[in-house]
């Protein structure tokens, strides 16, 4: 460690790979985070809850300014596991595994929360609660994905011995991502298509638009304030696996 | 009309702020636990061999 930081220039990346100064840094970055995400999200939910009722779907159209980013949160984090297993199979990045661990629990509470509210504002607008069509069942299978990744990352006690196989997971799963985001364009479903991200500009009135924008950076935020929480928490408690086993060592040496 | 739909939207954010909840209580009570683990086996003397003054690193530091 400190050949490192006193020989050469040590990049960004080098830095946030000595788990002691990553916690440094994000302990200082934390409060940051949750206050930001804080206020994003309660500006966002204010602006949404007092838009205007939408002139087909009356005030079900605020169960967009969450549903959305649930359903956006749900794609980023697997793209954000995504890029941390390239990290653990690539370039052997110690706090990549730690990245994955940390960041699955969140994205499948995300997930199931796109799932419900999603039903609960497809009841009154589509009559039904569920369908089994592309884009819903895709998210559905992500949801399984998640929770299989929390299974594997929590099976195995030595958390190295699972850091493998999980990347190897979440790579092969991010084949999903795409196919969530372009179902409603591939196959005939009840769902809409896109309406913000579109090549001729967002479909919808700053009225609607602009709480959706603050709502899903708030809750964008959000997630990585939790997820630098729990990263912290799963390099404390590799830290105290770590010493347990000296101190069972010592007792018997 | 609009009374009808209060239900699903009210369902909607609640059960939404219930399971963000859940889930912050969830990762604090964890990092408190970890924390609390750490300080117990510091206070009995047993440390990382990196803040124990030794030669070797920390295991996982960079390179």
């Amino acid at each position: 460690m400190t050949d490192v930081s006193t020989s050469a220039k040590p990049s960004r990346f080098s830095i946030l790979a000595n788990p002691t100064r990553f916690l440094e840094l994000s302990g200082k970055l934390q409060p940051w985070l949750y206050g930001a995400a804080l206020i994003a999200v309660a500006a966002g939910v204010f602006l949404g809850l007092t838009a205007p009722a939408d002139y087909q779907q009356g005030m079900t159209v605020t169960i967009m300014f969450i549903h959305v980013p649930f359903a956006w949160l749900s794609m980023m984090i697997w793209t954000v596991m995504s890029l941390s297993a390239l990290g653990t199979l690539v370039w052997r990045h110690p706090l990549a595994d730690v990245s994955v661990k940390a960041a699955a629990p969140i994205g499948a509470v995300f997930t199931v929360l796109c799932l419900i509210t999603g039903s609960i504002w497809g009841r009154p607008m589509w009559g039904t609660w569920w369908v089994w069509d592309a884009r819903l069942t895709s998210v559905f299978v992500l949801f399984l994905m998640y929770l299989g990744l929390i299974a594997l990352t929590r099976a195995l006690e030595e958390p190295g011995k699972s850091a493998k196989s999980a990347a190897i997971l979440v790579l092969v799963g991010f084949v999903n991502i795409p196919i969530i985001k372009f179902s409603v364009d591939w196959w005939n479903t009840l769902h809409q298509p896109a309406s913000v991200m579109r090549m001729d500009g967002p479909a919808m009135p700053a009225a609607y638009l602009t709480p959706l924008l603050v709502s899903a950076l708030g809750f964008t935020l959000l997630f990585f304030a939790l997820h630098l929480t729990a990263m912290r928490t799963e390099i404390l408690r590799r830290r105290v696996a770590a010493l347990s086993r000296l101190a069972a060592r010592r007792a018997e040496g | 009309m609009q009374a009808d739909y209060f239900a699903f939207v009210a369902s909607a954010y609640g059960i939404s702020a219930l399971a963000i909840a859940g889930l912050f209580a969830w990762v604090f009570v964890d990092a408190k636990a970890q924390r609390r683990a750490l300080q117990a086996l510091e206070a009995r003397g047993i440390r990382r061999r990196s803040e124990a003054g030794g030669s070797r690193d920390a295991p996982g530091a960079a390179r």
